[in-house]
């Protein structure tokens, strides 16, 4: 496990420092708005580094590309200090070692193992040198450039951290589960009933997409990225067709944005439905869970009538939409969401009235908000630990500038809270899905794109969070891709909003976040 | 909670009758082992690098609509209570071995379902090095249902395909 300490950043009377006062009046070697890129000397790497460490930038990304690692960051101050500031930034390391980021930013522990485990880069100064996504099994992109000499050689047997004491018992858990969940690994280390440690272990999906994608025409690679996570379909897919668009600089026609919008809604509400009424299964109510159940099926069945797949699935495509709505389907979908709103509000009083659910969800695996801004956790979780993060409003792309659906985000980080703001944003998509329908624009859904080249990054706000996706592209084909799920930065939290509850809590509090690990292990 | 569950009694089942098997669904038998008991089987999943998408619609099979309780299957908690194990993904390198340990756990006679183009030959995935390119290549299939992902029809139809006494033509 990550060693998560609320106080790595030294305290700073000063105002923490503003991305675009230290990238000053460099210019980018990429351009493109709104992700430019620069490259950056070792020294200026060191002293990125050194900021990360005084200010509250977030980690968006970090990626590696043959001997290049990439950095993406965030800053989004409060609105009186400043307008957000977004950039790649880039070193080129030919000796194959790059200064860690790790110890600013704990969310970077396990994506510079990943980036070891895919190009072989070395993070010096790394403390957790285990691999990630190489199981040892297969060399994966390359093997790591010393791979004979390497103390943790994938062939060793992983090593989870431990925990000793009078009465610690080790639990494993994984990689088959007993639900109908993805595999992966969570090791507990436990006294009677009480969680002493959790450990995750991913990379058992692992898949090889980011391989997979180089060289195929956008429209293959569209098709990979909405299985990135089949979830989360429409915000990958989404987020590579922006990030597609960027590249050639070339912009949806206005319908074909809108009627993403309307996918991106359904598939957050059909998810947040299906993760409300697995949590209220999971804390006692069978029959709450199978009306929740119910309103899924629908939402499914009003996707396959309209986009003709249950899941949207390849309906989002670079340059628009695949699809479009006609009137019958309109007043269907207007329908849809007549007959699931009194539906779902009745679930969710039932669940307010219900103490014996309640004394299940409230206070039980609390995120502080100190743990989700070190993270720099976003979507339901970061929002239920006081990060008001979305990212259809920062950096923000349309429609949602004319149709703002945001939840204000709360404090108190537990399980009911998770609950409640999976409600709100269910009601908010609701209300935002009603006025995408009636102002929907007329016209062309989808343009296509010329084959020039160049680099584009995307940040889209999936059900789960938000979903970064980073492209560079040539006369049609992708040279490079690299995609970030937003559960990279929610399973450390869940382990550690796991400890000192009991075992039994696990799976409610890990259906509370529902990380992807399919997005994770790529 | 009490007035909900009333009307829920009220309105009857959400179940509806099973959609019949046609050749679009292109579920395919490779095998016929009817079990030799009437036809109760726990069932057991395992993802073997699938994108979730699969999941999600193996999870409607419990939602009240599909109901796949009704023709006596039912999720089991672990492979050493299960008859079948439903499997889904490309069958990635680093879950083989767990695959293969979930199946050797399954007590004999025991079934194979494939779900998914995935769990067929690879999806998308099949030219990645990171993928065996389908579950075959790890375990006898019994039943293959395609799809990306299948539908619940599909699943339940695929399902049902296993305790057919007769083999279709």
């Amino acid at each position: 496990m990550e060693p998560l300490t609320d106080d790595q950043a030294p305290p700073s009377p000063e105002p923490p420092p503003r991305l675009s006062d230290w990238l000053g009046a460099a210019t980018p070697l990429v351009p493109g708005t709104p992700w430019p890129r620069h490259v950056l000397g070792e020294a200026r790497w060191l002293d990125l580094r050194h900021h990360l460490f005084l200010s509250t930038w977030t980690l968006v990304d970090l990626w590696a590309e043959e001997k290049t690692v990439h950095v993406a960051l965030l800053d989004d101050p409060a609105p009186e200090a400043g307008s957000p500031t977004t950039a790649i930034l880039s070193l080129e390391c030919p000796e194959g070692r790059y200064p860690s980021l790790a110890r600013a930013r704990v969310g970077a522990i396990r994506l510079e193992r990943a980036i070891r485990d895919l190009s072989g880069l070395e993070a010096d100064g790394a403390e957790d040198r285990r691999p990630w996504l190489n199981h040892g099994r297969f060399p994966l992109a390359s093997k790591p450039p010393d791979a004979d000499s390497d103390p943790d050689a994938p062939e060793a047997p992983y090593r989870f951290f431990a925990a000793e004491g009078e009465g610690v018992h080790q639990l494993s858990l994984g990689p088959v589960f007993g639900g109908v969940e993805a595999s992966s690994q969570f090791l507990f280390h436990a006294n009677g009933e009480t969680v002493v440690r959790l450990e995750h272990r991913g990379g058992y999906l692992h898949r090889g997409i980011e391989g997979l994608m180089r060289g195929r025409t956008l429209r293959e690679a569209a098709t990979l990225a909405g299985r990135i996570s089949g979830d989360s379909a429409v915000a990958y897919a989404l987020a590579f067709a922006q990030a597609a668009e960027r590249a050639v600089g070339v912009e949806a026609p206005p319908r074909g944005v809108w009627l993403r919008a309307v996918m991106a809604e359904m598939e957050r509400i059909a998810n947040h439905l299906g993760d409300l009424g697995a949590m209220l299964g999971e804390a006692g109510s069978a029959l709450l869970q199978s009306h929740a159940a119910v309103l899924r099926e629908r939402i499914a069945r009003v996707a396959h009538r309209c986009f003709s797949h249950r899941l949207m699935m390849d309906r989002v495509v670079p340059g628009g939409v695949a699809a479009d709505l006609h009137p019958d389907e309109m007043s269907l979908l207007q329908g849809m969401i007549r007959e699931v709103r009194p539906h779902f509000e009745e679930i969710v009083s039932a669940y307010g009235r219900s103490a014996s659910l309640l004394d299940r969800t409230l206070s039980t695996g609390v995120v502080t908000p100190a743990l989700a801004s070190l993270l720099g956790a976003g979507g339901v979780v970061g929002r239920s630990s006081g990060r008001a993060f979305d990212a259809r409003v920062t950096p923000g792309y349309p429609p949602y500038d004319h149709v703002p659906m945001t939840v204000p985000p709360r404090d108190e980080g537990d399980v009911h809270t998770r609950l409640k703001i999976r409600a709100l944003e269910i009601r908010a998509s609701l209300n935002g899905l009603v006025l995408l329908l009636d102002n929907l624009p007329g016209g062309a859904t989808r343009v296509e794109l010329p084959p020039l080249a160049g680099e584009g990054a995307a940040l889209v706000e999936g059900f789960r969070g938000e979903v970064w996706l980073w492209l560079r592209v040539d006369g049609g084909q992708v040279i490079a891709c690299r995609a970030r799920d937003p559960s990279w930065f929610h399973l450390p939290l869940l382990e550690q909003a796991v400890k000192e509850t009991i075992v039994a809590d696990f799976p409610l509090l890990l259906k509370s976040f529902n990380p992807s690990h399919a997005g994770c292990d790529l | 909670m009490f007035k909900l569950l009333k009307r829920t009694l009220q309105r009857g089942p959400f179940t509806e009758p099973l959609a019949e098997e046609t050749e679009a669904s292109g579920i395919r038998r490779l095998t016929h082992r009817p079990p030799p008991w009437g036809r109760s089987m726990g069932l057991r999943t395992v993802d073997a690098g699938s994108c979730n998408g699969c999941e999600l619609e193996i999870q409607a099979l419990l939602n009240p609509v599909y109901d796949v309780e009704r023709w006596g299957f039912r999720f089991t908690a672990s492979p050493r209570h299960a008859d079948v194990l439903l499997v889904t993904g490309p069958a990635t390198v680093n879950m083989t071995e767990a695959l293969q340990r979930a199946h050797d756990a399954a007590p004999n006679p025991k079934w194979v379902v494939a779900a998914g183009d995935c769990a067929l030959h690879g999806g998308p995935f099949k030219e990645s090095p990171a993928c065996q390119g389908g579950i075959h290549a790890v375990l006898p299939v019994d039943v293959a249902i395609p799809g990306c992902p299948p539908t619940p029809e599909a699943l339940c139809q695929g399902l049902l395909a296993l305790l057919e006494r007769d083999q279709k033509e």
